[in-house]
């Protein structure tokens, strides 16, 4: 089945499984790496991608559902790689193994763009499906503020 | 029952000890037996015709349906709190939270993670626009007459006549999952068809509500 997407701005034709979940579309068909398989289950966030704008768990989500639609991944987030949470997660040294960042980052990117000043509270519910296991939270949780503008 | 007394954790002790046709403050009639019925199964619209009185065979047939309103795969999305439910009544886990239109937060999207159907390898379960009852729809830590009540009213149940509260139970995408909820999870009892078929009788029948205090229906 022939599926159309709209990748980082990009429009594509895949010949692929409707049912092929959208990280492997991304990752191995499209050769888009910076979005990682973590658990393959929706429960650990690593995954993380926008579909029109909204956060998806892209292992658990067929690439039929995103069929006319926009994806942006990490690669996608800021031309340069430069987005305010980008440079915020540098200047925090939030990135420990890494492995879970291009996660944390879309999911905060989804959160700053709803609400551009969000609390603590608002920060720990939204990114409380990425995890970390370098237990780097507290940082994360600077960086957003940071990105945010609002003083630490 | 034992599932449903589980989710009622603070139910007064009196329900669980409720038979049907038990007398409850007057409203049924002592000298009823309904038959017995497999915790999976439903009682059927015609048993209920040992009811010769159009009231009390209306508030047995809520009762009844009452069991699958009070399962997990239905109560879990209709919590009392701000946080669904999983399993036999535990925790949503990962932790989310309603939202402001009962579909999550930012980031943390109902389907940020659910589809529209069960995922069998990733073990999601999913289905057409799923999301949570609103608040004024909460089941979890109600007893059946306060259900009743509520979804009678329309300032409760989304403005729904009790015609479109009958097609909601036969037809709707979302509450058909109860009983096709994937692997790992026990299904509501009977069926949608069942369940649909209760529903309809008991609006038939005027839509009365159980006494005060009630139980759903005894499946013994």
């Amino acid at each position: 089945m022939s599926i159309k997407i709209n990748i980082n701005g990009r429009e594509q034709q895949l010949d692929v499984d409707p049912e092929m979940p959208l990280l492997w579309v991304l990752r191995d068909v499209l050769g888009l790496t910076g979005t990682k398989y973590g658990c393959g289950q929706a429960l650990c966030g690593a995954c993380t991608v926008h579909l029109d704008g909204q956060v998806v768990r892209s292992c658990v989500t067929p690439a039929r559902r995103a069929d006319g639609h926009s994806v942006t991944t990490i690669e996608g987030l800021a031309k340069n790689g430069d987005h305010p949470l980008q440079r915020a997660w540098v200047e925090q040294a939030v990135p420990q193994c890494g492995y879970c960042q291009a996660g944390q980052i879309m999911t905060a990117a989804a959160l700053l763009a709803k609400k551009p000043k969000p609390t603590d509270a608002e920060i720990d519910q939204s990114l409380s499906g990425n995890l970390c296991r370098c237990g780097t939270y507290t940082r994360i949780r600077a960086a957003v503020r940071k990105a945010a503008g609002i003083d630490p | 029952m034992l599932l449903a007394a589980l989710l009622l954790g603070g139910a007064p002790a009196a329900m669980m000890s409720c038979q049907p046709g038990h007398s409850q403050n007057g409203a049924a009639n002592p000298s009823v037996q309904l038959p017995a019925v497999p915790p999976r199964e439903l009682r059927s619209p015609d048993v209920f015709a040992v009811y010769s009185e159009r009231a009390e065979r209306s508030r047995a047939l809520f009762s009844e349906a009452a069991r699958v309103m009070l399962h997990p795969r239905c109560a879990n999305c209709h919590p009392s709190g701000d946080t669904p439910l999983q399993r036999e009544g535990g925790l949503h886990d990962p932790p989310v939270q309603r939202g402001a239109e009962d579909r999550g937060v930012v980031g943390m999207e109902c389907t940020s993670c659910h589809q529209d159907q069960n995922l069998e390898l990733a073990r999601v379960p999913g289905a057409p626009n799923w999301h949570l009852a609103p608040r004024s729809m909460a089941w979890v830590g109600r007893s059946p007459d306060s259900i009743c009540e509520q979804i009678k009213d329309p300032a409760r149940n989304g403005g729904k006549s009790l015609a479109q509260i009958v097609d909601h139970s036969q037809h709707d995408a979302l509450v058909a999952w109860g009983w096709a909820p994937g692997v790992e999870r026990e299904p509501a009892p009977g069926s949608q068809a069942q369940f649909g078929a209760l529903v309809a009788a008991w609006v038939e029948s005027g839509a009365e509500c159980p006494p005060p205090s009630a139980a759903p229906s005894e499946v013994r």
